[in-house]
């Protein structure tokens, strides 16, 4: 049980937090008041071409020394600054959420179609790794996560997520199972284009994470989320699927239907499953996520977690629940369920 | 020259309650390795000619047979125990290797029986496969690492990346490789039917392909091994797929051995070799002295059949396993079955059988392990085989990284096989590993086929019914799947080399 909730304006109309503080807190019987966190494109326009690095520190004066040289190891550090915090009564702060904004040195990965982004991968996993006591959760430019340890309106007062604007929010209510006092355990996850929040527990966690480990990719925290961010931008960005594809790779459609499809697709989604059968994703889940130009949604193909889409103008909803979307809009549109294993893919206008 | 051991103590002991004995004369009939022979009305017995086999047991209208294990204690040792003395009372006697028939005997811990499958309970729900589909269809072959599309004019994205020929299996079970010859024709008909009815595949070991299985060829697996027996263009062109055999778990390192007494004129035929020969084959290929030598032997034979066939390639699981599998893994073969150190043997060397070679749970954690480390995984399928014993063997191998297993001893036994071990005489009782027509003729291929496919079913059922219940619904999701094992009482290092946790963590 956990709740999930996106929005993405489609012209890139910004929203404030406040609309999605309220639509995650309505879902509150869906989580244990032990981790929350929000995630939106579009709030460092400042910023707009520097990679926004969110990191936790359990202690600023032991650890940020480590993340200041490895910074200026990869690249420039632009500006960095705590993020501003309002105490909560019910909220206990254990670490210190630290902004930078980072310029990476492209040329530290010659040969790469993507080398800022393959930099700032390597600061992530790097980081994270090592018991340092930094973590950095979130690493896109233009963007920032937002969690802790507690009920999604105490995480949000406590960030002032109404003083944020963005064009897509992803947030998520946490059910806690293990770890509830770490911070950066609830999603969403990060890493510099994707994010994500998943309602559900898959029953692949070390298959997914044995495959994405053995291209580089390091799991910290044993969290579903933390794979699945790993594995999109694996598979859209350095395997070159569409998003479609990529969702299909990780949900695939039953054998029995493939055998029902016409050849050519019947071919395609055969040589998906052969070749991302590792990466497949199985047990319940209901995933959202997010890069700047898109907001998806997809279930296992069981459909065993809910999931609920609204549409209102120019609005694309994504949620766990009808009711929080209505607790944003409450004169949406349309909402819809689709099928088990039927993905939801919107896009920014370009 | 005599020996001066005389009598030694008896292996089993027959003996045949009286009053209840009819004297039908049935024992005398199915046993024969002549441990029962009339006299007058009288049915003697000479317990020392008995295997264990059962036979006449299962015979007996009136249960009056009875079998004894040992009946006759030597003094206990812990260092010089029955089977070291006999060993050496029987090498000091002939002077020869002792050979031994089936797999290890060797009393060391199974470590299978040592990981603890996982189920779901509230955090994840388990599927009910009643309700639910379950996928155990599974592929194998090369896979692609990645995918290649191309960009039509109209924006749609086309694949252009070409899949290699992989089979397709219902079920991740397959009927090893035992050749024609070392088991009879009944018991390889049997097996193909089942392999035919159940969706799966079945191995034609080195002895060539029998025209009696020319109707299940498009479900065989035909290999070719250091002998070379029975291979032609025609035989590579009749399997599904074509598998060459460069290692066997029972007996790593040395050849294959079908003694001349089973060597009939239709197992002569078959295998291209003169009738009543030993057929030996060597310990290497000729043609493979090194590990460059094998994308020849590959190629050819892929060349030989159009590229169109899956070639595999059999190993014995060896301390170098990783590195052996990596090596083949370039080869361009689309599979690699590894055979561990308690693969079944009609005949091997007694040393040989219980003491070289690793686990098969090792060697399939590690070739896994070593092949994506290496980027190498989606080059080939890895298949596990060596003492696959149950359902749970298949899947705990299968949550170690491999594909699909091969099952051997395990079909035998559902034909009725004993496991008393003495193949290489060419007795079987049970028709299986025989050539002598009046004891092949006791196996009904159409009763072995249905029990064997009866085998196949149930452990396909109970596959099906423990990843429902750990949550998984196709078997890809099971694969490498080391989060679901834990192991119990298991040490340390060994936990780490199969990257499995211990129970409790």
């Amino acid at each position: 049980m956990c709740g999930i909730f996106g929005v993405m304006d489609k012209r890139r109309q910004m929203m404030d937090g406040s609309g999605i503080r309220e639509a995650l807190s309505i879902m509150n019987e869906r989580g244990s008041g032990e981790g929350a966190g929000y995630v939106a494109y579009g709030i460092y326009p400042d910023y707009r071409d520097c990679y926004a690095l969110h990191v936790f520190f359990d202690n600023p004066g032991k650890s940020k020394a480590i993340v200041d040289a490895t910074l200026e190891q990869w690249g420039t550090i632009e500006h960095d600054e705590a993020i501003p915090t309002c105490d909560q009564p019910n909220l206990k702060a254990n670490c210190t959420p630290w902004r930078y904004f980072f310029k990476p040195d492209a040329s530290l990965a010659p040969g790469s179609a993507s080398p800022e982004k393959d930099v700032v991968t390597s600061i992530v996993m790097q980081i994270n790794a090592s018991a340092n006591g930094a973590e950095i959760v979130s690493s896109g430019k233009n963007v920032g996560l937002f969690k802790a340890s507690g009920w999604p309106e105490d995480v949000a007062d406590y960030y002032r997520i109404q003083d944020y604007e963005g064009y897509i929010w992803l947030a998520h209510n946490r059910y806690a199972t293990s770890n509830p006092e770490l911070w950066e355990r609830p999603d969403p996850f990060n890493l510099h284009d994707w994010s994500v929040v998943e309602n559900g527990k898959t029953t692949t966690y070390g298959a997914n994470r044995r495959y994405v480990e053995s291209f580089g990719y390091n799991c910290s925290t044993g969290t579903d989320s933390e794979v699945i961010a790993y594995l999109i931008d694996l598979l859209t960005r350095k395997h070159g699927l569409g998003i479609d594809l990529a969702i299909r790779a990780l949900a695939p459609p039953y054998w029995d239907e493939i055998d029902r499809m016409p050849e050519a697709e019947q071919n395609l989604n055969r040589a998906l499953r052969f070749a991302y059968g590792s990466a497949t994703m199985n047990g319940p889940f209901t995933v959202v996520a997010a890069n700047p130009d898109t907001m998806i949604g997809f279930t296992d193909r069981g459909k065993l977690r809910p999931m609920v889409v609204g549409e209102c103008g120019d609005r694309l909803y994504i949620a766990s629940e009808e009711t929080a979307i209505r607790a944003m809009e409450p004169c949406v549109e349309s909402i819809r369920r689709p099928a088990a294993g039927e993905p939801v893919i919107g896009r920014v206008a370009p | 020259m005599s020996s001066n051991f005389g009598s030694m103590p008896l292996r089993y002991r027959i003996t045949i309650d009286r009053e209840q004995c009819m004297e039908c004369g049935r024992c005398v009939e199915n046993c024969p390795y002549g441990v029962f022979r009339w006299d007058g009305n009288r049915i003697l017995i000479n317990s020392r000619n008995c295997t264990a086999c059962h036979r006449c047991l299962t015979y007996c209208p009136r249960d009056a047979i009875m079998l004894q294990e040992h009946p006759c204690d030597y003094r206990s040792h812990p260092v010089w125990t029955r089977a070291v003395r006999e060993s050496i009372y029987n090498q000091s006697r002939t002077g020869k290797i002792i050979l031994a028939g089936m797999g290890s005997v060797a009393n060391l811990p199974i470590i299978f029986d040592h990981l603890m499958l996982d189920a779901c309970q509230v955090t994840t729900p388990p599927t009910d496969p009643l309700r639910e589909p379950v996928e155990l269809r599974t592929y194998l072959g090369k896979k692609p690492s990645k995918l290649d599309f191309t960009q039509k004019p109209n924006g749609d994205v086309e694949l252009s990346t070409e899949l290699t020929p992989n089979l397709m299996l219902e079920t991740p079970i397959m009927l090893g490789h035992m050749s024609y010859g070392a088991l009879s024709l009944n018991a390889h008909v049997a097996m193909a039917r089942a392999a035919k009815e159940t969706g799966t595949y079945m191995g034609t070991g080195e002895g060539g392909l029998h025209p009696g299985l020319y109707p299940y060829q498009d479900r065989m697996i035909v290999q070719v091994a250091s002998g070379r027996f029975g291979v032609n263009v025609d035989y590579l062109e009749r399997g599904a797929a074509i598998e060459l055999k460069l290692g066997q778990g029972a007996k790593p390192g040395i050849g294959g051995h079908l003694p001349g007494e089973k060597v009939s004129a239709d197992v002569s035929r078959t295998r291209m070799i003169p009738q009543g020969s030993d057929a030996i084959s060597p310990a290497p290929h000729h043609d493979i002295y090194g590990i460059e030598d094998l994308p020849q032997l590959v190629n050819s034979v892929k060349e030989a059949t159009e590229r169109k066939k899956p070639i595999f390639a059999k190993i014995a699981a060896v301390n170098n396993n990783a590195e052996n599998v990596a090596a083949v893994a370039r080869s361009g073969v689309d599979a690699i079955a590894i055979d561990g150190f308690r693969g079944g043997t009609g005949a091997a060397p007694r040393v040989f059988r219980d003491h070289v070679g690793i686990p098969i749970e090792v060697a399939i954690a590690t070739a896994d392990q070593e092949l994506r480390k290496q980027g190498l995984r989606n080059e080939v399928s890895l298949i596990a085989c060596g003492s696959i014993r149950e359902s749970t063997d298949v899947i705990k191998a299968i949550a170690l990284g491999a594909d699909a297993v091969y099952i051997g001893t395990a079909a035998l036994v559902a034909m009725g096989c004993r496991v008393c071990g003495n193949c290489y005489q060419g007795l079987c009782p049970w028709g299986i590993a025989t050539q002598r027509p009046d004891l092949v003729a006791r196996l009904d291929p159409d009763v072995a086929s249905k029990q064997i496919a009866n085998l196949i079913h149930a452990w396909t059922l109970e596959i099906t019914e423990l990843m429902g219940a750990a949550g998984i619904n196709s078997i890809e999701s099971l694969r490498g799947n080391r989060d679901r094992l834990r192991g119990y009482m298991l040490d340390e290092g060994l936990l780490e080399i199969l990257d499995v946790k211990s129970v409790g963590a």
